[in-house]
């Protein structure tokens, strides 16, 4: 009987306490885990940070009561590592939500663990559509782009320019594997044929023997299954190699702006990607590319930066909305809320953990066309949300029923 | 009976003799043992004090520097492969509990016997050459296991096998808590400490010495050398490997890191770090080096220079290690 009572006025003083206060008073801690040494330095390091502060600071998350603190790390992109430091977030530091993320590797790994503490792992850097797919989470939400999304945008629009076969040069691991097997399926959806592919091992210097052999193939499109500074050194080396001057088409499938800078518009000119933020494309994105820029020594963001800050603002806004952080909520929150940021417009997060927005399929710039810094891309196509991403249907997410 | 603790390797310096040769002190036996349950005392409360994970962890790798240890210190044979035992035995652990969902003591079990096996295959090969030949064999075939475990299917490539699931001990207890892992790691720790005490105090390991020794002496009194070097390689792996498959399962992930060169870089690095060919030098020597990962985790890579930093200043100023010195100042083997 007293028990009884007890609880009850425990589940009392429990409501009361949630419903009553305007002004939220929380504490969240956001852990930025990415790449601060490797491959992926430029996509993501210490600018994913900036990006999550400035996100911080355009809500106003201080004068809302909302007291945001930062722990920062280099997974070195080795699972192990990755998932080592997530565990012990959650268990010592008391990290609410996880951001950035870049290697779909690390990604997966951070994905179980955060499962497993039930905590929250807001994804922007990886591309593996697993994340959304076969393993899905209630506790992941996947910014920015992926694998699906990508895959579709660019290797149909070099189909329908005419080049039906490829060959696919994949970079050994979840990220790269996943990008070959999306790419492959529209491939031979649109009617193409896939000639052959070779693993790459990650990350990589040295191209060479890999792309003699895409060469020896006679594919008319070299699919680049890589990211970051593996595309890099596969796009400079195959033009060493004469690779597009011999008549075949290297397409790259993950190119971020950093990329097409250190290639410069020479060589990289005329490719076709796919992204779902580029600093110029409006107004919004221009103001905040200036702010971003004064803090970032004059680099301009990336789509993963750009992905950390806008997945921050969408969570403080659940956090705000609620006066709290459970995890559960907060999930529940971010699904209800649609999203909106002058960086990816309007989109929605989906029950897979998938966050839908309008994507974009830009050519590289010759360098005549160029005005000026950072003036690389011009836009051929939107693909808005809802055909960008991959239909709920075909995810084999066990949590889509 | 020699209980003296001088190592002569081949490749490495020798260390000064810690005991009175020829005369043994008999309460050796009751300072080891003093030793021993002044270690477990202190991983008993060490969960409360520090991040449980992070104990487990050096536990793990004090086992593997310490299997190492038995080899080198003992055996006198520094392998330069060693990561092939124990991430073969973390892979074989990881795959047997994710895919086939056996009991984790079995996985452990799998993981050990795998890497037993191919210690006593690779053991066979390098134990004809010696010195930097050996070292040389120990690593070119450490090499084969990591491009195996790069390209095998079953290992996951870069990704590793991850989600490995801790399971019940037995089917009675829940291994997913850190404080029930605690105690299996615990019990797998000084079980495996303690085997390999009892190998270096067995008749067997004073033949060990006395071929470290004077190998041609060994020979000459009718011990059959090769036996001996294959036996107590074949030993350092299974146990090495016992401390992959734990590895696995703490951090529920099996990865390239267990089977890269580094990490067989690193347990020499431990091990010399803490007192080559002294019982609790490897554990000392794991806690030093992953403390130092860990709580320097926060400058990235950065860590790897300042644990040659570290190296560097053990090499030049104390190249007994901590616990060799400890052992000499004391004027007794640790």
């Amino acid at each position: 009987m007293l028990k009884r009572v007890l609880m009850a006025a425990t589940a009392a003083t429990a409501l009361l306490g949630a419903a009553v206060p305007a002004f939220a008073d929380v504490s969240v801690k956001i852990g930025v885990l990415n790449d601060r040494s490797g491959p992926y330095l430029d996509i993501s390091g210490e600018p994913s940070v900036n990006a999550a502060r400035m996100a911080v600071e355009d809500f106003g998350a201080e004068k809302k009561g909302i007291h945001v603190s930062f722990v920062t790390a280099d997974h070195q992109n080795k699972p192990d590592t990755g998932s080592n430091i997530a565990r012990q977030w959650f268990d010592q530091d008391g990290v609410d939500v996880i951001v950035d993320v870049p290697n779909s590797g690390v990604a997966l790994a951070v994905a179980k663990v955060t499962r497993e503490k039930n905590r929250i792992f807001m994804n922007s850097g990886a591309g593996t559509s697993v994340l959304t797919g076969e393993q899905c989470s209630p506790n992941t939400v996947h910014w920015t782009y992926d694998t699906y999304a990508l895959a579709k945008s660019t290797a149909t629009s070099i189909l329908k320019e005419g080049g039906k076969s490829w060959y696919f040069l994949t970079a050994d691991y979840a990220f790269g594997h996943a990008l070959q097997a999306d790419a492959t399926k529209f491939v031979k959806a649109a009617g193409g044929t896939v000639t052959g592919s070779v693993d790459t091992p990650f990350p990589s210097s040295d191209f060479s023997s890999f792309l003699l052999q895409a060469q020896g193939s006679g594919a008319q499109v070299i699919g680049l299954a890589n990211a970051g500074s593996d595309t890099v050194n596969s796009i400079k080396q195959a033009a060493e190699f004469g690779v597009v001057s011999g008549g075949q088409r290297l397409a790259g499938l993950l190119v971020f702006i950093t990329d097409v800078h250190a290639l410069g518009l020479q060589v990289a000119q005329g490719l076709n990607l796919t992204t779902a933020f580029y600093w110029d494309r409006d107004d919004g994105t221009r103001a905040w590319t200036r702010r971003y820029e004064a803090v970032n020594d004059g680099k301009v963001p990336t789509m993963d930066q750009a992905g950390v800050y806008a997945s921050v603002l969408h969570y403080l806004k659940a956090v705000d909305a609620l006066k709290g952080k459970d995890t559960a909520a907060v999930m529940a929150k971010m699904r209800e809320i649609p999203t909106d940021d002058p960086l990816f417009g309007h989109g929605q997060l989906r029950i897979d953990g998938r966050v839908t927005h309008d994507m974009y399929l830009y050519q590289v710039k010759t360098p005549a066309e160029s005005k000026g810094k950072y003036d690389y891309y011009k836009l051929l196509q939107t693909i808005p949300a809802a055909e960008a991403f991959r239909p709920l249907a075909e995810d084999n997410c066990p949590l889509v029923k | 009976m020699n209980r003296s603790e001088a190592a002569a390797a081949p490749v490495a310096a020798p260390v000064p003799t810690a005991g009175h040769a020829g005369s043994p002190r008999r309460d050796d036996g009751a300072l080891h043992a003093m030793l021993f349950a002044g270690l477990v005392a202190a991983l008993l409360v060490a969960p409360f004090l520090a991040y449980p994970v992070f104990v487990m962890r050096v536990m793990c790798f004090a086992l593997f520097a310490s299997a190492f240890n038995l080899l080198l210190g003992y055996g006198g044979l520094l392998s330069f492969g060693h990561a092939a035992y124990f991430g073969l035995a973390s892979y074989v652990c990881a795959f047997a509990a994710r895919s086939w969902g056996v009991d984790p003591v079995a996985a452990i079990l799998l993981g050990t016997l795998a890497s037993a096996a191919l210690g006593a295959v690779f053991g066979a090969i390098a134990i004809r050459r010696q010195g930097i030949y050996f070292a040389m064999i120990t690593l070119a075939l450490a090499q084969i296991v990591y491009f195996a475990a790069l390209q095998a299917p079953f290992t996951g490539g870069e990704d590793g096998i991850q989600g490995v699931p801790r399971g019940r001990l037995l089917g009675l207890v829940d291994l997913a808590p850190d404080a029930t892992l605690y105690g299996l790691v615990l019990v797998v720790f000084v079980a495996g400490l303690l085997a390999i005490y009892r190998i270096v105090h067995s008749p067997f390991g004073q033949v060990l010495r006395a071929i470290r020794e004077n190998e041609s002496r060994a020979l000459s009194l009718g011990y059959r050398v090769d036996r001996y070097r294959l036996a107590v390689f074949t030993m350092s792996a299974a146990l090495s490997g016992l401390a992959g498959a734990t590895k696995a399962l703490v951090f529920q992930l099996a990865s390239l890191t267990d089977v890269h060169w580094t990490m067989s870089g690193e347990v020499v690095l431990m091990t010399l770090i803490g007192g080559m060919g002294t019982m609790f030098g490897p554990t000392v020597g794991a806690l030093v080096f992953m403390a130092l990962e860990f709580y320097l985790a926060s400058i990235g890579s950065w860590v790897t220079v300042v644990e040659g930093a570290v190296f560097v200043v053990c090499v030049l100023a104390f190249r007994e290690g901590v616990v060799g010195v400890l052992a000499r100042r004391l004027g007794r083997p640790l």
